[in-house]
């Protein structure tokens, strides 16, 4: 069997087991920790597009998962339009809000640190806009009504959650596949690599960059639509956080930096790292200085993640150990 | 196909480049050459598209290409390679080259068949699969080239193609180079290793402290006094004048 | 509603100015280190919050008055710097620009929550004897912390600047801001001397610290209240540009006093953010920087 042929079964495999998992997963808490992983690893293949194919670190990710859940909020308390729809509104509010950072940070040329800051600051603006403003609530926050029902993609049981965040995680392994394939994808990586070569080559390192943008907002505007109906309640806090921008990238890196599966494989890993940190002493902070640990100790030693561990090794034995 | 009028570069108050007129027309072979420091790679940067000049103008194909940016002018046919090699490190030889072809088609298939027959033509077919980080300088000099090349360039910029390479490297991409003029591509390159540019180019521009100096077929420009004192001081010329050397 | 604002504006502007010198001080640590280390010190703002808790735990377990801690935090904060740039960021860094900044942010995420974890996320203030004594200076009220606070700062601003280009440290400091290898070649170790900045500029939070306890709070998130107004600071007035750093700090503490006053509570945080955007993107080499 060909190795695309043998790679292709494995992962068939995977999503039917992670499909049927709810049939043999009863506990409400063990569909939640996997619908967590899923929705981390979602949320960081958004950032993965950006940073890890196209080499842009951004600080601020979180600010497109919070505009998507407010969007989609304000339109079914305001408006009274159903989340299913919602959600496609909160993506393109998303992917906008892209458009604008880039735009307005690619544009002036901001690349590495820089750029990092840039987003953070963004985050943060939206952050006190958000806390400032009566439409979002100020504050207080947004409080949405239990209504179960797929149009408002509310679900009366974890099992409905669970398949809604593996249906976008699904999403998101696609997108990633489809960029290693794409012309699209070469060019962000050789944006990355070196950004003036690639733009002597002819690519329009602008409009790459942007496109790659507004996939990451895009992919978070759909983010924080799931989170606003599963837990129904959002505020600005919430919507804006810092931790989540972190997550996002951790997963990444501790996963591997462009790569289709580094996100999913960093999920894993620090969820369990969590779960195992709060058996053990169930004080808050625990895990996150753990987290920062991994963080420190993956970029000085394992630059390219779990991922790139796990190909050096494939590698050294097909190699026959050279 | 290249007018360069009146080109001025300036970097605060260091004048880079002074006004410089030259041209390349097509389907020549054109070099330009001048001490450490004269301005060569701030005039070729200029041209593409990378700096801003302060004053002239570029024409490619009769329309002026000032403000266009880099990726703009690679569509437009010219390209241009750095003087000191710009790989996509993590990225294989032959996706390297597909970055280039990926310039003129969207097709991955069409893009790899592309890349392997300009990996033919520079000769680095046996590195396909390597790592362009793991390649020798020859190698990622002419992985540069190749790269430049999978884009069907009109106009090729060659920055110090050859800097660094011994006699043997010099004299097969000295081939290779009139291998890819055949084509028909038209090739300005800057350049130190004089054999190669007299062996290379029909004409040669000379560059110093950012104004040209002298023009013409590499021979004449060789045995001009002017060129040899820019090279080698003031008073040198006929110092080997009075000396009587060949 | 707005004339009583405007009315109380030379009290917000005064107000702006207190706190302006001790954001001086925090930014001025940011922007030594940047300027000489080219490094972004994301963990500027946690390292802030431990020299708080410093403080607040003289003062609470020792009775240590905090003007009087300055002499103790701020050399202890000179060694934690030292040692975490020798022997932490130090080692672990090497090229990418981007991986420090992912390392000093790995670092404020373990301080932030290992502050979490033993000193819980409650808001902790310290009350002094003389910390509702005020100066009366007609049109305002001036408490005497944040007279103190400010004068303190200026002087230690000050006396940083005399150690940069009065001392053979500050030369050599500058000496290794301005040319890495030249400075190796000519016999200065460059590692000390990096180690030291680092520790300098972690020795301004310290004593920043101090001086900020009695006029403000502190838990393990008040880092990040300081992470973007240091920044702030630093790219307004010049990455590496000490003026800078102090026109900037004083710049920022007007514009939050302001902008607090006439905006409201929650809206005139806005103005910090803002300002960094825009300076980014209009002038990303500050007031007094040089093109890096």
């Amino acid at each position: 069997m060909t190795l695309k042929a043998k790679n292709a079964l494995l992962f068939g495999l995977a999503f039917l087991v992670a499909a049927l998992a709810p049939v043999g997963i009863s506990s409400k808490f063990y569909l939640d920790v996997l619908t967590l992983i899923f929705f981390t690893a979602y949320i960081g293949q958004s950032w993965n597009i950006l940073g890890g194919y196209a080499g842009q670190f951004s600080f601020g990710g979180v600010m497109f998962f919070g505009t998507g859940a407010y969007t989609s909020s304000i339109l079914l308390i305001t408006f009274g339009i159903p989340p299913i729809f919602g959600i496609f509104v909160a993506v393109l509010m998303g992917a906008f809000l892209g458009f604008l950072v880039g735009y307005l940070s690619f544009r002036s040329g901001l690349r590495g640190s820089y750029f990092a800051l840039i987003t953070l600051a963004f985050a943060e603006l939206l952050r006190v806009l958000a806390n400032s403003v009566e439409f979002t609530g100020g504050g207080v926050g947004l409080f949405l009504t239990y209504a179960p029902g797929l149009k408002n993609l509310q679900f009366v049981s974890p099992t409905g959650f669970y398949y809604f965040s593996l249906f976008l995680l699904v999403i998101s392994l696609v997108i990633a596949l489809w960029l290693e394939r794409s012309r699209f994808g070469a060019q962000l990586v050789a944006i990355r690599e070196n950004e003036e070569a690639a733009e002597a080559l002819g690519i329009d390192t602008l409009k790459c960059k942007l496109y790659a943008i507004m996939i990451m907002g895009g992919m978070g505007g759909a983010a924080g639509t799931f989170y606003a109906q599963k837990y129904l309640y959002i505020d600005p806090p919430i919507s804006y956080s810092i931790a989540l921008s972190v997550e996002m990238l951790l997963v990444s890196i501790v996963g591997g930096l462009g790569t289709v599966f580094g996100p999913l494989i960093g999920s894993i890993v620090l969820h369990v790292v969590n779960e195992v940190a709060r058996h053990f002493i169930d004080t808050p902070g625990l895990s996150l200085i753990v987290y920062g640990v991994i963080l420190i100790f993956i970029i000085s030693y394992l630059p390219n993640g779990l991922v790139g561990l796990f190909r050096k090794t494939r590698g050294k034995k097909e190699d026959g150990g050279a | 196909m290249l007018e360069v009028k009146q080109l001025t570069k300036r970097f605060g108050g260091l004048i880079a480049v002074s006004t410089v007129d030259l041209s390349v027309i097509e389907g020549e072979i054109v070099s330009l050459i001048g001490p450490n420091g004269a301005g060569k790679t701030t005039l070729f940067a200029s041209i593409a598209g990378f700096l801003k000049p302060d004053g002239g103008d570029v024409q490619l194909h009769g329309q002026s290409i000032l403000n266009l940016k880099p990726h703009k002018i690679c569509q437009r046919g010219m390209v241009r390679t750095f003087q000191i090699t710009q790989p996509f490190a993590a990225l294989n030889t032959l996706e390297n080259i597909m970055v280039g072809a990926y310039s003129r088609t969207g097709d991955k298939a069409l893009a790899q068949r592309e890349a392997e027959r300009v990996a033919d033509i520079v000769g680095m077919t046996s590195q396909l699969h390597q790592k362009a980080d793991g390649l020798t300088v020859a190698a990622r000099k002419r992985l540069e080239l190749a790269r430049a090349l999978a884009t069907k360039p009109k106009l090729l910029l060659l920055d110090e193609v050859m800097a660094g390479l011994n006699p043997t490297e010099i004299d097969e991409i000295v081939d290779v180079i009139k291998g890819i003029r055949d084509t028909g591509v038209t090739i300005f390159l800057i350049e130190h290793v004089m054999k190669a540019v007299v062996n290379l180019s029909d004409r040669t521009y000379v560059l110093n402290d950012g104004k040209l100096i002298a023009q013409g077929t590499p021979e004449s420009v060789a045995s001009n006094p002017i060129v040899i004192e820019a090279y080698l001081g003031h008073g040198a010329a006929a110092a080997m004048a009075g000396e009587g050397a060949t | 509603m707005l004339s009583t604002s405007l009315s109380l504006l030379p009290a917000g502007i005064i107000n702006g100015l207190m706190f302006g010198a001790i954001y001086a001080l925090v930014a001025l640590g940011l922007t030594l280190i940047y300027g000489v280390l080219h490094i972004i010190n994301f963990a500027h703002g946690a390292m802030l919050m431990l020299a708080l808790y410093s403080a607040y735990f003289l003062f609470k377990i020792l009775n240590i008055d905090p003007y009087v801690a300055i002499l103790i935090v701020t050399p202890a904060s000179f060694f934690f710097g030292y040692v975490i740039y020798r022997w932490g960021i130090g080692k672990l860094s090497g090229g990418k620009d981007q991986n420090i900044l992912l390392i000093t942010l790995g670092l404020s995420i373990i301080l932030e929550n290992a502050a979490l974890f033993f000193f819980t996320g409650d808001q902790q203030t310290i009350s002094l004897s003389y910390s509702y004594d005020s100066l009366d200076l007609g049109f305002l009220y001036l408490s005497y912390p944040k007279l103190i606070s400010f004068i303190a700062s200026l002087v230690i601003c000050g006396c940083l600047w005399m150690l940069m280009s009065l001392t053979d440290l500050g030369k050599a400091i500058r000496a290794v801001a301005k040319q890495r290898e030249g400075a190796r070649l000519v016999g200065i170790d460059v590692e000390h001397v990096f180690a030291v900045t680092f520790g300098i500029g972690i020795a301004c939070l310290g004593a920043a610290g101090c001086m900020l306890l009695p006029i403000f709070y502190v838990d393990p998130y008040t880092g990040n209240v300081f992470v973007i107004i240091a920044f702030t600071i630093v790219v307004l007035g010049g990455m590496g540009s000490i003026v800078g750093a102090l026109l900037g700090g004083f710049i920022i503490g007007i514009t939050e006093s302001v902008g607090g006053l006439l905006l409201g509570e929650s809206l005139g945080q806005i103005g910090i953010s803002l300002i960094f955007i825009l300076i980014l993107i209009f002038r990303p080499t500050g007031i007094f920087g040089s093109k890096a």
